[in-house]
């Protein structure tokens, strides 16, 4: 299956574009500065879209290319997908802000591409050393981004710990590899199966090394107890890369953790199945606990976000097919109702300065019904309540968990979603019948507005068609146990 | 006496552990957390470099000489996001990073 010859660029294709638009768009920015950072912004959403055609164009069967080191099959392809769009979406909600808050530079959209870079690398790797080089990308790009706003010290205390955390993370993660190398005496994912598969149970040196990269990778994918600096660099950094934090890194992080978990250790279910399913009941239980009593609203998406990633944690715990493929699932109606509700909270500014506590939001259905209504629609999806696409998210985990008889985690995780729809339901009782505050400044842009309608529409009319979506998924998920 | 993987394993475990203890512990200053990290990442260099060694194999090298490229960048942007720390707060003290608790 491995062909270790094979160099061909081909599979590589999209991240290939993006490397050189980046490096063109880069230059652009210097020459045109910070004057030029709109155009360099639609241009990387552009960049973006090219890419997902050019990925849209690929053969999406299993092709193992850079001599092993990288592979393309249709779960890398679904997931690299997902974040192209999410990186869209997410840069298109931003772009008025950065003019707004006065922070267009260029490099911002620079810093974004080149953290969709490497979490299309992550996806894609088929080595530990692609995974590290991926996820370093991705890290450092996102450390620059959180303290974005240089002038703001918030911002800079977000940067300075996401980048001591993150850092730390790191540092766990490599420590497991190079165990991982020493025990296996390979870096290559395929070589690593077979020499985990080939001897009678694990040695401790491995299992103590899954730990290491298991706790590094929590904390990308901001699962408790890995989770402290979640809530801080959402609240920190600007809105706009608060979104994008919310949006794109976690779908990346969690498919690197699935290609990891279900790839080489795939045969030793048994021994970090337990570590899963610890760490998605404690993302569910904090997730819903701490965040009822937060009042800024980037605080309560960061602990909405930690839950979130608990739910989907309970899906790669199950170990199956299905448990995989609603995990991909998860994620995708995830990332869509995620990007709608940041388009509406970057819609919150009144006099010219942006708001985000949530009595901010006290009367919106007078000031303007339909913002309101929208996101109503996005709150209760996010809750879970039936009609809605959360729903079915939520639904397709729980299933996967009870068919593998997780029937505790399932219970717990029912329970806790119920907490969890205290709060969201608090947004909405504090726009439709809590007393009016000013309004907000009347918005022009228009992609804001595309997004959260495209948000709205895809919760709402998910459960006509869910077919497809749902196939799809399960299509891609079952790539990851082909081999 | 020869001195085989296992002590150099036993090596990388304590600079690792001091790297950990030393963003744990640390009360103080900054700069000595960027310091702690260069000594986990160290530490994973010794692992790397012992194990390739061992096994005859020089993935682990070449993926030591990546880490010392990631680390180098990684020290560079640290520093770069203490510098704009320290214009806002006009300190670099830890005790001094808590405008957001809770």
């Amino acid at each position: 299956m491995t062909d270790a010859s094979n160099f061909s660029l081909m599979p590589a294709l999209p991240e290939v574009f993006l490397a050189l638009a980046g490096m063109v768009l880069l230059v652009a920015g210097v020459f045109r500065g910070n004057e030029g950072t709109r155009l360099i912004c639609w241009a990387t959403v552009g960049a973006f879209g090219v890419a997902a055609m050019f990925l849209l164009g690929l053969n999406w069967e299993q092709q193992i290319t850079f001599g092993g080191l990288f592979i393309m099959d249709r779960f890398a392809g679904f997931m690299k997908l997902l974040v192209l769009i999410g990186l869209m979406l997410s840069m298109a909600i931003s772009v008025r802000y950065l003019a707004q808050e006065r922070i267009n530079r260029f490099e911002y959209p620079i810093l974004v591409l080149f953290a969709g870079l490497g979490m299309m690398f992550m996806i894609s790797s088929n080595s530990l050393l692609t995974m590290y080089m991926g996820l370093e990308l991705q890290s450092l790009s996102l450390y620059v981004l959180a303290a974005f706003r240089r002038d703001y010290i918030k911002s800079a205390e977000a940067g300075i710990k996401y980048f001591i955390l993150g850092a730390l993370a790191s540092g766990m993660l490599l420590f497991g590899v190079s165990l991982v190398y020493g025990y296996t005496g390979s870096v290559g994912f395929t070589e690593i199966a077979a020499a985990v598969q080939a001897g009678d149970g694990p040695s401790a040196g491995l299992v103590i090394g899954l730990v290491f990269v298991l706790a590094g990778l929590a904390f990308k994918v901001s699962a408790v107890p890995f989770h402290m600096w979640t809530p801080d660099v959402y609240e920190g950094a600007p809105t706009s890369v608060t979104a994008f934090f919310a949006i794109v890194p976690k779908i990346a992080a969690m498919a690197l953790l699935m290609r990891l978990l279900y790839g080489p250790f795939g045969s030793i279910i048994g021994d970090w199945q337990q570590i899963i399913w610890f760490l998605a009941l404690a993302s569910m239980i904090v997730g819903s606990f701490a965040a009822i009593a937060q009042t800024n609203i980037k605080r309560l998406m960061a602990y909405s976000s930690i839950g979130n990633m608990g739910y989907a944690l309970i899906g790669v715990a199950s170990g199956t097919v299905e448990g995989a493929g609603a995990v991909v699932l998860y994620l995708t109606i995830y990332m869509f109702m995620t990007a709608g509700v940041f388009a509406v909270i970057l819609m919150m500014r009144r006099g010219g300065m942006e708001v985000d506590d949530i009595e901010d939001l006290g009367g919106l259905s007078k000031n303007s019904p339909l913002l309101a209504y929208a996101l109503a629609i996005l709150m209760f999806s996010m809750s879970g309540i039936p009609p809605m696409a959360g729903f079915f998210g939520k639904f397709f985990i729980f299933q996967a968990a009870i068919a593998s008889e997780m029937y505790v985690l399932a219970t717990l995780g029912i329970l806790t979603s119920v907490v969890a729809a205290f709060y969201y339901l608090r947004v909405i009782k504090v726009m439709f019948f809590d007393d009016p505050v000013d309004v907000f400044d009347k918005q022009i842009a228009f992609s804001k507005r595309a997004v959260v309608l495209m948000s709205v529409v895809f919760v709402l009319l998910f459960i006509k068609y869910p077919d497809g979506l749902v196939q799809t998924s399960l299509n891609a998920a079952s790539a990851l146990f082909a081999g | 006496m020869e001195i085989a993987l296992n002590h150099y394993l036993i090596l990388a475990g304590i600079v690792f552990t001091l790297g950990v203890f030393g963003i744990f512990l640390n009360r103080k200053n900054v700069i000595v957390i960027l310091m702690s990290i260069e000594l986990m990442l160290l530490a994973v260099n010794i692992n790397f470099v012992a194990f390739s060694v061992y096994l005859g194999d020089m993935a682990g090298q070449v993926f030591t000489m990546f880490i010392l490229t990631v680390a180098a960048a990684e020290a560079a942007i640290g520093l770069a996001i203490l510098v704009v720390f320290f214009r806002n707060k006009g300190s670099i003290a830890v005790e001094d990073i808590s405008m957001m608790k809770g």
